[in-house]
């Protein structure tokens, strides 16, 4: 096994399988988000079981970190081993002339989700364990509605969170659509699933989108 | 046409190498690129200088030896051919050309723009074959059929002239698709599975030593590649490699 | 003269091969890993014989001057390989390839050697496909052949129009497995610059890294040239830009005789040359001409017309055109021998009706059979009374499923859509039948040097039949030098390694050298190609499709006198310490310069027009080849002695037991 954990395509199955599994908690995250907009109460009882759940709390959330973690440290790594792979660069290249841009920059739009993600667990997560272990606060299932709400109060706040979701939606375009080529799927059900990863690529991101800026501009009065 | 030529030079291995330019008059839309390369190099030996070294050898497109990144592609502009086959008529008077050796750590740079490819060769000695006697005594060639799609499909594979332009061409200058076609040549085939485990652990491993990047399946590759050969190998190769892994 | 024993093994035809190998001696498993053999060349025959050696026990040495044994040119080969498997059940059988082989030769080449090709082609299809060698299919899963010009049997497998390259491939394979287990060492980007014989027997090479340019000595038991042909004595040819002469010319001059160099192959349909820059030509397979039909116009001014650009193929009527080659072999057609077109088409433009601004082309024609196969499509399609224009969508259609990648390829380097407009093609040098004289076991008159495929002058006489150069080098190299050879290395079991520091090394290296710096310290003015297109031109003009006493004579004289003047004034720019594309070519025009002479001598010496030599002289009233069977049922063999014009003449007669000499004829 140490022959496979280390060959370029474990390396590169281990990318895909865990950018499935955020792709698939993307989904999750997006439901219960829009319940926002649509219902306050079940948002409110939704981040609340979310919140207190024993199996969420502390078997889901570390897989889920677990799986950012493998993810981003994953691909930096072959990054590093990609840039190696050409020491001397070209005067001239003209990647844009073979290969769309998402597919040859997912660094970049990488990089910025991630940053994102430092604000959002900033924002959200750090908030969540101060309020819950650290201040020891009591139990308030009512809380998340208002709290989501406020956040997206400040219009900076706004901007970075939809540009962000553009270059998350950038990712998914190539990134989804590609775990499956890594996979070993490439058939005749590959235009479809094609079609159906880049819908998602656009959709979800949209649904955040979306949601952030309905926020913002419906803030809620304070009376 | 009058064009001008700014093409990478370097004495050999060990030397820096850099970009010089060479303005060249008279290129007939009729000449093939190397064409036009000799014209420039029967310039140069007639005032005493080196001339350009590159590799080319069959001049129709099989060998695979040519290996020009020409305006930052592989083999030009054009699409499904190789540098011996591009066509001057491709440019226009005036243009500004720039030539470059195929780029990747893996491929060291000779002399000029001739590149060593031998890491290519190391992969297929590391598995890229059947292990049958040369004796002519197996069975008969029509003792196993073989359904006509898949060997279509390894012919298709196996069409891989091994130029190295899917490296060229690749941001992280990764041999997926030439490994990929050799292994899916004999996968693709009964005799070939024979030894499917082995082969495609001993190919991947082969191709990781030598220092190409890995696939972040951007395509490039399938784009420049002269031979059109078809990102549904790298596809298969993923799943040999998978399968060979849970066998041990 | 009678220096030439060619060992053909007594018996009957059928089983000379079998006898044979039942007969030599062999050496056992323990002592061939005590044997060295060095291998020149790793197309076909090379690569086939380095892995089967290697395979057997011996240590094997081989040697490229490409980056990779896989480039080299056989993998060129578009058509397919011959093999008497009878799958088509159309009564084919070795009998029956043997004498389409002999027939298609001219009736110039050994009974037995071609008898023994003709068995083991059967073998070689089954080696490739347990190799995993990709041949097309049809849909039961079983192998697919095609028929192929000058034969009435459908023996030819193929992998589409690239078949030369998948048996390298398989070939090239069978050689890494061999790498991988440490019994072939390959030098790549090395070329052989002389043999080196230690008391009369070949016991190594002087080779030069290509990359660092140093000078290395190489030992061995014994050496095998495979170093293909000579067809780049014309400069424009369909070989590749490297293919040279140099390993055989260097054997030759150390002793080996040099067979037929006359016996060219010129191949009707290649794509036509556009202008002086040209520096080689393509080949448009040979399959073209089941579809398409070959004219020039019927009137002067119409060709005129063609040339100076102002007429269109597509604008001249059809009474207009001549269909030179339906007109005057009515029987085979378009379907001629390649010989028979070459010549056919080089007379029309010769006469004046050629096309393409050079006025050196012809035309090849799908119009009717886009016309024919758009017609044949409707019907069984079910499309009533089709207009035009969809029988000819149709048609193109299948001539695009059938001829793709050429009409592609055609449409790449010419730039005009051959669907629409009559390709051009012109004939051009494609193969070498002459080469290394070499008896039955393939063994050239100098002990322990060998040779196989194109290099050979074996198989193939004064014509090659087309699908039948991959036939021959794999024959050689998997099935027949491998076990000759052994035959010779019986008695070197207790020699030992050949040491490389002795007298005869030294002499060979010292004589590399010298020739290198002479080249080098000419410092002339003119480049190499410079000398290498004037040979070429007079090797076109005087000694190419067809050839008479007075410009041979010419010939030879003008190429001796460019030898020396390229001695004098060529300019080779670096030097010989590094890598020096122009000292490698210098090398190989210069042997091009001494062969070229001696291939006009030896087409002046034979008197008389067969296969791929034409002498004008010697032809029927309506201009066809006369063979004289009474005092050319040779093989001339050349010897070295010094200056080509020196060389010594020695002839291997050739016995016809099993074969009634007739004349050729596909009217």
């Amino acid at each position: 096994m140490s022959g496979f954990a280390s060959s370029s395509i474990a390396r590169k199955v281990v990318m895909a399988l865990s950018g499935l599994f955020l792709v698939l908690f993307l989904a999750q995250h997006a439901t219960i988000n829009l319940s926002s907009v649509i219902s306050p109460e079940t948002f409110n009882k939704w981040s609340h079981f979310m919140g207190y759940n024993a199996v969420v709390q502390f078997i889901l959330q570390p897989i889920l970190i677990a799986g950012v973690v493998v993810h981003f440290v994953m691909g930096i790594a072959l990054e590093i081993k990609n840039n190696r792979a050409r020491n001397i660069k070209y005067v001239k290249y003209r990647g844009g002339a073979n290969a769309p841009w998402v597919s040859r920059n997912m660094i970049i739009t990488g990089l910025v989700v991630l940053a994102f993600l430092g604000l959002h667990f900033y924002d959200f997560w750090v908030h969540e364990m101060a309020y819950k272990y650290i201040e020891a606060n009591p139990e308030d299932p009512t809380r998340y509605h208002a709290e989501t709400v406020e956040k997206f109060e400040p219009f900076w706040r706004t901007v970075i969170y939809v540009i962000s979701f553009v270059l998350l939606s950038l990712h998914l375009w190539h990134g989804f659509a590609s775990s499956f080529q890594t996979m070993g799927v490439n058939n005749k059900y590959s235009p479809a699933i094609r079609s159906f990863t880049r819908l998602y690529a656009i959709v979800v991101p949209l649904i955040f989108i979306f949601i952030a800026l309905y926020h913002h501009l419906n803030p809620i009065t304070h009376s | 046409m009058k064009l001008l030529l700014k093409i990478w030079r370097q004495k050999n291995a060990n030397s820096k190498g850099k970009m010089v330019d060479y303005p060249i008059s008279g290129i007939e839309g009729d000449m093939s690129f190397l064409e036009m390369l000799d014209v420039l190099n029967q310039e140069l030996i007639e005032k005493g200088e080196d001339p350009v070294v590159f590799d080319h050898d069959c001049r129709e497109g099989i060998c695979g030896s040519c290996s020009l990144q020409i305006n930052g592609e592989p083999h030009g502009p054009d699409r499904l051919i190789t540098t011996c086959q591009l066509h001057m008529r491709k440019f226009n008077d005036g243009d500004t050309i720039v030539i470059e050796p195929f780029r990747a750590t893996a491929f060291p740079v000779i002399k000029d723009l001739m590149i060593d490819r031998s890491a290519f060769d190391r992969i297929q000695q590391a598995g890229g074959y059947i292990s049958v006697n040369t004796s002519g005594h197996t069975v008969d060639a029509n003792a196993i059929p073989i359904e006509k799609d898949h060997a279509d499909e390894s012919f298709n594979a196996a069409t891989c002239i091994g130029c190295g332009a899917c490296v060229a061409a690749c941001k992280n200058a990764s041999a997926m698709l030439f490994t990929s076609a050799k292994v899916s040549q004999f996968a693709l085939l009964p005799q070939g599975r024979v030894e499917a485990t082995e082969r495609v652990q001993n190919m991947v491993r082969q191709m990781d030593l030598e220092g190409f990047g890995n696939c972040t399946n951007t395509g490039a590759c399938e784009v420049e590649c002269p031979k059109g050969i078809s990102l549904e190998n790298i596809a298969r190769m993923n799943r040999e490699y998978l399968a060979a892994t849970t066998k041990g | 003269m009678g220096t030439l024993d060619s060992k053909v093994p007594s018996g009957p035809l059928a089983e000379k091969w079998t006898k044979h190998k039942n007969d030599i001696n062999l050496v056992n498993p323990a002592n061939k890993r005590n044997i060295d053999i060095i291998v020149v060349g790793t197309g076909l025959a090379g690569g086939a014989a380095a892995a089967t050696l290697a395979e057997l026990g011996y240590n094997v040495k081989t040697f490229c001057y490409q980056d990779s044994p896989r480039r080299a040119h056989s993998i060129a080969a578009q058509g397919g390989i011959n093999a008497a498997k009878n799958y088509q059940g159309d009564g084919d059988s070795p009998y029956r390839l043997f004498y389409d082989t002999i027939k298609g030769g001219d009736y110039r080449s050994r009974e037995a050697n071609v008898y023994r090709l003709a068995e083991e082609s059967v073998n070689i299809i089954d080696q490739c496909v347990a190799q995993g060698v990709p041949f097309a299919r049809e849909y039961g899963g079983l192998l697919d052949n095609r028929s192929f010009g000058g034969v009435l049997v459908s023996r030819t497998f193929y992998a589409k129009g690239q078949t030369g390259q998948q048996l390298l491939l398989g070939c090239y394979a069978a050689m890494n497995r061999q790498i991988n287990r440490g019994k072939i060492k390959p030098h790549n980007r090395h070329e052989m610059l002389d043999l080196v014989l230690v008391d009369g027997k070949a016991r190594g090479i002087i080779a030069r890294d290509l990359v660092t340019g140093k000078i290395e000595r190489h030992s061995a038991h014994a050496v095998v040239l495979a170093s293909g042909g000579y067809g780049n004595v014309f400069y424009l040819s369909t070989n590749a830009m490297g293919s040279n002469v140099t390993a055989a010319w260097r054997a030759h001059r150390r002793g080996a005789f040099f067979a037929n160099p006359c016996f060219t192959q010129i191949h009707p349909t290649c794509i036509p040359v556009s202008g002086d820059h040209q520096s080689k030509l393509t080949l448009m397979s040979e399959s073209l001409r089941n579809d398409g039909r070959i004219w020039v116009p019927k009137k002067k001014e119409d060709a005129e017309a063609i040339r100076a650009g102002k007429l269109k193929p597509t604008q001249i009527k059809e009474e207009d055109r001549d269909y030179y080659l339906e007109r005057r072999y009515p029987a085979f057609g378009n379907l001629v021998p390649r010989d028979v077109a070459s010549r056919a088409a080089k007379e029309r433009c010769d006469a004046g009706f050629g096309v393409n601004k050079t006025g050196e082309a012809v035309y090849l024609d799908f119009a009717s059979a886009i016309q024919r196969y758009g017609e044949e499509k409707a019907y069984t399609s079910g499309i009533k009374d089709p207009d035009p224009e969809t029988i000819t969508k149709l048609g193109e259609e299948v001539v695009a499923s059938k001829y793709g990648n050429l009409f592609q390829m055609y449409e790449k380097i010419v730039d005009e859509n051959p669907y629409k407009t009559p390709m051009m093609i012109y004939p051009a040098v494609h193969y070498t039948m002459g080469g290394l004289w070499v008896d039955y076991n393939l063994q050239t008159t100098i002990p322990g040097c060998y040779s196989a495929g194109e290099a050979n002058f074996s198989d193939h006489g004064a014509n090659r039949l087309g699908a039948s150069a991959l036939m021959q080098g794999l024959a050689d190299g998997y099935f027949v030098l491998p076990y000759t050879i052994g035959d010779y290395l019986a008695n070197d079991i207790r020699t030992g390694p050949i040491p490389t520091d002795s007298e005869a090394f030294d002499k060979a290296e010292a004589d590399v050298r010298a020739r290198l710096e002479r080249l080098l310290n000419a410092k002339g003015t003119k480049s190499v190609d410079y000398y290498h297109k004037k040979l070429g031109k007079i090797m076109w003009n005087k000694c190419g499709m067809s050839r008479n006493a007075k410009e041979l004579k010419e010939a030879i004289e003008e190429i001796a006198a460019l030898r020396s003047e390229f001695y004098e004034n060529v300019r080779v720019t670096g030097s010989m310490d590094e890598l020096n594309q122009e000292l490698e070519k210098a090398g190989r025009v210069a042997d091009f310069l001494e062969l070229g002479e001696l291939f006009a001598k030896d087409a002046l010496q034979r008197n008389e027009s067969c296969g791929g030599h034409f002498r004008e002289e010697y032809q029927t009233p309506e201009g066809e080849a006369l063979r004289d069977d009474k005092n050319f049922k040779y093989v001339s063999a050349w010897e070295y002695k010094g200056e080509p014009k020196d060389a010594v003449l020695h002839k291997e007669d050739l016995v016809f037991e099993n074969i009634e000499l007739k004349t050729r004829s596909y009217k």
